[in-house]
Order: structure tokens, then sequence, then C-alpha cells
């Protein structure tokens, strides 16, 4: 996984609550077997309307998605995080994410900050009036600067540290494989086993 | 102070405890399928990676399956399909195919094959996982990062959660389900209301539940925002599982229920929220809008967006009902559906098929409306023909398939047309769910039933003054 310090690019606003990831990518796209190439799905439906956000030119390189209250809700499908990374995203901000995506961002390396949805607010606003603004997420400081503004944001420290670190979960597991066999020499006899019985 | 339920499935599954590190948690059952695992046995393949316990790993192939005979002709899901094959293979995993007599939607099979137990944590790539709580399982969906994690090392690291307990008191009255009671709750708290949150729920509405019961109300525990939900494992538990293929047997059994008989919060535990729902004061409910809280008794009307606090609210409900075609005012018994889905994890088990098919018994399905009737796994097909009720679904005119997903999501090709509503037992009401322009009423079986038979979003009750 890449390390993640500072990312500077475009905010897009997403003046919508409670998108779930069926909007963010819907269940025809997932059929692929392979890890990238999603883009295409994302926000697939609401891409046909021309209003749009993502269809106005000023947010081509939209890389810093603003998005409403609990974000990312719904099924479990890591895909909606690939989506928004393949189209470019590096950072998702919102007030409240769904806890599963919030997970699942935080091991594919998108960077889930929780703002208060006053600031989330203030930062539609700028980036509505001035289309193609820059926004500056730092998460060693934890902050966003758009303009003049300058907010602080909210990530869980673990999944901060493994981002700043670029770590991946299963080495860092791997490393108390010792301990996985100690706790499974003393599981009771009667769990299933999945073998044929 | 004691411990809730969650706490002590947790507490007994903790390998590793680091201070400003998550618990790192051992999985006692890891349930796959096609749609969300290939890319996690493509990770253990690059980094050279074995699955380590394949004997805690269940495989089935369940959401691009078709429901009609014949193989999968869509390219990409047969592809999705096959390479599930191919890696269970490849990696010794046990899979249940299309054509098996255990296939079916994974969470159907894993209480069926008596591999669901009390006190387990179990997880699947698939946030419905949450179904297997009414075992008093801790079970919960993950992304395919954490599928990967698990083949890899059969454990997660993960932050507790919090807890919540939805007591449910009184007895549930006639023609009203778990179904009914999940709606309500989540029509209570919000999408985003069991954020962070494992729910147990409790209560002496709970405790006469059947354990089908439990698990619909689990299932839809996600759609609340929560992880899991649970309900403590008692009798009722224990003789579902005694006898099921891969229960205990003999000393082990006894051992096993020595343990889960634990299972129960303390009398002193303290959870993080609580909330009360009275059962008996609860009539049948369903969805209006586009997420499963958009939800109203069925004796209700369209609500006015104007009516909602806040302008993000009113934004999202005048969203809904402009998605939804409706128009505040209008009675929901007035809604005109085309087709009715009765089947998924949510309700798809025999219980399920046996109360519709109650309803629709000697009746028949409405002029204009297509009933889709899809047992839940193959086993629950096999029953149900057992007990004849597919030809009562048949001679109602509706259409009796084989096993999977299907239109709970829009992923096989059992899908809603654009416009077309539906009335659904399934578990989400999202724009496109169940295809793309789509329009789905959650309901339950027996609502689901009854409006299949009048064309308009019904209760067994109307069917009787009817007549």
């Amino acid at each position: 996984m890449e390390k993640f310090t500072q990312h500077t690019g475009v905010g897009v606003p997403l003046r919508r609550s409670n998108v779930d990831t069926d909007q963010i990518i819907p269940a025809v796209y997932l059929k692929r077997v392979s890890r990238t190439g999603f883009e295409d799905g994302l926000f697939a439906a609401w891409r046909g309307d021309e209003t749009f956000v993502l269809n106005n030119p000023q947010f081509a390189d939209g890389s810093v998605l603003v998005a409403g209250q609990d974000f990312g809700t719904g099924s479990s499908r890591e895909h909606a995080v690939w989506a928004l990374m393949d189209y470019g995203f590096r950072v998702v901000l919102s007030s409240r994410f769904a806890d599963i995506f919030r997970g699942n961002a935080g091991k594919a390396g998108l960077l889930a900050a929780q703002l208060r949805q006053e600031d989330i607010e203030l930062l539609w606003k700028l980036l509505e009036n001035e289309p193609g603004t820059q926004v500056t997420v730092d998460l060693e400081q934890r902050t966003v600067v758009a303009g003049e503004h300058v907010f602080g944001f909210e990530v869980d420290d673990y999944i901060r540290w493994r981002l700043l670190e670029g770590l991946d979960d299963i080495s860092l597991t791997l490393r108390h494989a010792d301990q996985i066999t100690n706790f499974e020499s003393a599981r009771p006899s009667w769990k299933p086993s999945a073998q044929p019985v | 102070m004691g411990n809730t339920l969650a706490e002590k499935v947790w507490e007994q599954h903790v390998v590793r405890q680091a201070d400003g590190e998550p618990d790192l948690l051992y999985i006692d059952l890891h349930l796959i399928h096609e749609v969300t695992s290939p890319q996690a046995f493509e990770g253990l393949r690059l980094a050279g990676r074995e699955v380590r316990r394949p004997d805690l790993t269940v495989a089935t192939e369940d959401h691009n399956v078709p429901t009609t005979p014949g193989p999968i002709t869509d390219v990409v899901s047969r592809t999705q399909v096959e390479t599930l094959r191919t890696n269970c293979k490849e990696f010794g995993v046990r899979l249940y195919p299309m054509g098996d007599a255990e296939q079916g939607i994974v969470h159907i099979i894993g209480p069926q094959l008596g591999l669901t137990q009390p006190g387990m944590t179990i997880v699947c790539g698939d946030s419905h996982t949450s179904t297997h709580g009414a075992f008093g399982a801790l079970s919960f969906g993950i992304g395919t990062s954490e599928v990967e994690h698990v083949l890899a090392t059969q454990t997660l690291p993960l932050n507790p959660f919090r807890t919540m307990a939805i007591n449910i008191d009184g007895t549930l009255p006639d023609g009203v389900t778990s179904k009914d009671i999940i709606l309500a709750v989540i029509a209570k708290i919000g999408t985003g209301g069991g954020q962070g949150y494992v729910l147990e729920y409790r209560g002496s509405a709970v405790r006469e539940m059947s354990m089908e019961a439990r698990m619909t109300m689990c299932n839809m525990s996600i759609e609340a925002g929560a992880r899991a939900g649970m309900v403590a494992p008692d009798e009722t538990t224990f003789a579902y599982l005694k006898g099921r293929d891969h229960a205990p047997t003999g000393a082990d059994w006894d051992a096993a229920v020595e343990s889960w008989s634990q299972l129960v919060s303390d009398e002193d535990a303290v959870f993080d929220a609580e909330i009360n729902i009275d059962a008996s004061a609860l009539t049948p409910f369903v969805t209006w809008g586009t997420n499963p809280g958009q939800g109203l008794p069925l004796s209700a009307v369209v609500p006015d967006p104007e009516s909602f606090a806040g302008e993000n609210d009113k934004a999202a409900a005048q969203r809904a009902i402009d998605y939804m075609g409706l128009t505040p005012g209008m009675p929901l018994r007035e809604i005109h559906v085309d087709t009715v889905f009765l089947g998924s994890c949510t309700n798809g088990r025999i219980e399920d098929l046996r109360a519709a098919a109650d309803v629709i018994k000697g009746r028949k399905v409405a002029d204009g409306v297509r009933m889709l009737v899809v047992p839940g796994s193959a086993k629950v097909r096999l029953q149900a023909e057992g007990e004849g009720l597919d030809k009562v679904f048949s001679d109602a005119g509706a259409e009796w398939r084989l096993a999977g997903c299907s239109m709970c999501l829009g992923m096989n090709p059992d899908q809603l047309a654009v416009g077309e509503r539906s009335a659904s037992t399934s578990n989400r009401n999202f724009e496109g769910r169940q295809g793309k322009g789509g329009r789905t009423h959650l309901v339950s079986p027996l609502v689901a039933a009854a409006t299949a038979v009048r064309g308009t979003l019904s209760s067994p009750s109307d069917l009787v003054t009817s007549n």
C-alpha cells in the first residue's frame, strides 16, 4: 500500500446524504474478478444525469470528494472504495461514514476523514462558488485546508498510522502467528468444521 | 459490572490485545461467495500465501446464479462463478456449487448445515452476515481485503463495537412478523442509528420467536447501520441445532450446550444505548422510499417531504418520492405493484414460504402482477415441494424458481425493468437495487402474498374483508 501523508487536489461537492454503496457502484459492475478498472461503475446511475457534479468539466480532475452524512452505507462491497480510487479520488470527507466503508477505505489506502457537518456545508458552498478549488488534506496534522479555511478532522488512530506508514494488514498480523497457533490449540473440540461429515 | 452477550463472545475470541491497536479476533467460520472473494484469492496468490484454515471456510454460489434451469448465460457472471470454483479447488475450500443439494444463499445454508452455532465469530464478504447473530454468534460483514486477511490468518484486527439493547416486549398481533419489527426499528433509529453498534434483540417477543424469525430480524441489523445483531441462545436455538449435519453430538453436544447456556447478557450488564419496542402495538410495516429507514405502517399515507425536520431529510424524502413515482398523501394501500418477490436471505426460508402460501392458497395472483417465489436454498426448495407449497404458488399463478439471491439485487437475470414497482421481502430498497430504475417496497412475506392477490400493497386482513 502507498503511504499517505498529504494530498492536494480538486474538491468535488456531492450534496447528498445517505450515499449507499449501491449508488457508489451498482451491483452490475461487481462482476469483474480483477482488482482494477471499476471507475466506469462509479456513481453509474447518477452520471447519466448531465447535471450530476462529476459531469461538470470543472470537477473532471477531482480527487477529494466532499459528501453528505452517512456516506457508504449498505452493502459491504469493497468495490465501492476501488471505484472511487480507480476514478482518481484519494480522500472522501463526510460528517459520518458507515463502519464497513470506513474500514474498507483504510485498508485500500483511501482516506475517509470525518468533519463536522457545518464544515462540510461550508466546503460545499466554497466548492460550488469556486469550482476547481484545490483542497489540501494533511493526515499528519489532521487538517483540511481549502481557500482561507482550515478544518480539523477525525480519523481512527490505527487507520491513520497504517496509512501514514503504508502498512499492509496481513503482514502485521502474521507477525503474531505464534499467538494465533496458541489460540487455536485451546479452541473447544466441539467447534464445527466445514469438512464433510 | 457484568458483560453483554456481544462482549462475552468477543472476549472468548481475543488472540491478542495491545495498547493503541485493535484487538486481534479469531474467526470460527468464514463464509465465501463468488462476488467478494476473487480479488482476495488473487491477493493470496500474488503474495504466495495459503488459506490458513480451509476447514473453517465454506463457499457457495448465490449472487449470480439464475433461478431458472440451465447454465449462466451472462459471460461475466459465469467467469465469477468459475473463478470461485478454481479458487476453491486450488486452496482446498469446500464449495457448494449450483446443482448441489446444499447450494443456496450463503446466509441460509450456514444455519441449515448446523455450521452456525452460538458463541461463534462468523464473517463473510457480505453485509447480511448479521443474519447468523440469531444464534448468539458475533457475525458481521467484511470487505474483500478483510476476506483476504481472514483467509490468510483466520483472524481480524477489530476495534470493539458498542452495544445497543433493542427490547421488544409484548405479543405480536396476528399478521405481524419479525420483518415488520425490524422495519419499524430501522424507521425509528434511522439507517445510521446503529452505526458502530452490535444490536442485541431482547424481550418476551424475541423469546417467543422461531429461529427463522430471529434470523430475519438479525439479517436487517445492517440496514440500521449496525455491524451485527444478536439474540441470546435458548432452548429454541438448541432445538433448532440438534441433529443438524455439523452440530456437535454425544458428549460434545452436552459440553457445547453448557457453554452456550452462559451466553446471555448479565443482569447488571450496561448497554451503551437502549431502545424499547412494544410488539403488541405493531402493525404490518412497509417502506415508501429509497432506504430501509423510510418506512411506515401499511395504514399510513405517503409522507409530505415538508413534514421532515432538517433540510437534508426534506431533500432526501423529496428525492425518494420522485424516484418512487409517488404523491404525498396517497394511502400506501393504494400503491399498485407490477412484481412481487418472495425470497432472499431475509425471507427465503421455509417458514416464510409457508406463511405466504397460507395466504395465497386458493387465491390468484392479480392480473398484470408477476410473482416470483425463490427459495433461499436447494434444501428449502425440496422441503417446500415435499409440503406441496410449490403447487400452491403455481396454482395461484406465481413462478416457482430455483434457489439463489435472485431479485434481491440486480446481479442475475431476475431484475425489475425501468419504472417497474415491486413489493419485495428482501432487505434493500435503494435506487436501482433490483434493477436500474426499479422501485422497491420492502414488505413481510404475509404482505407480499396479500399484495400479489390484490395488486396493491395489502395485508392478509385486507383479503378477509374483501371476501
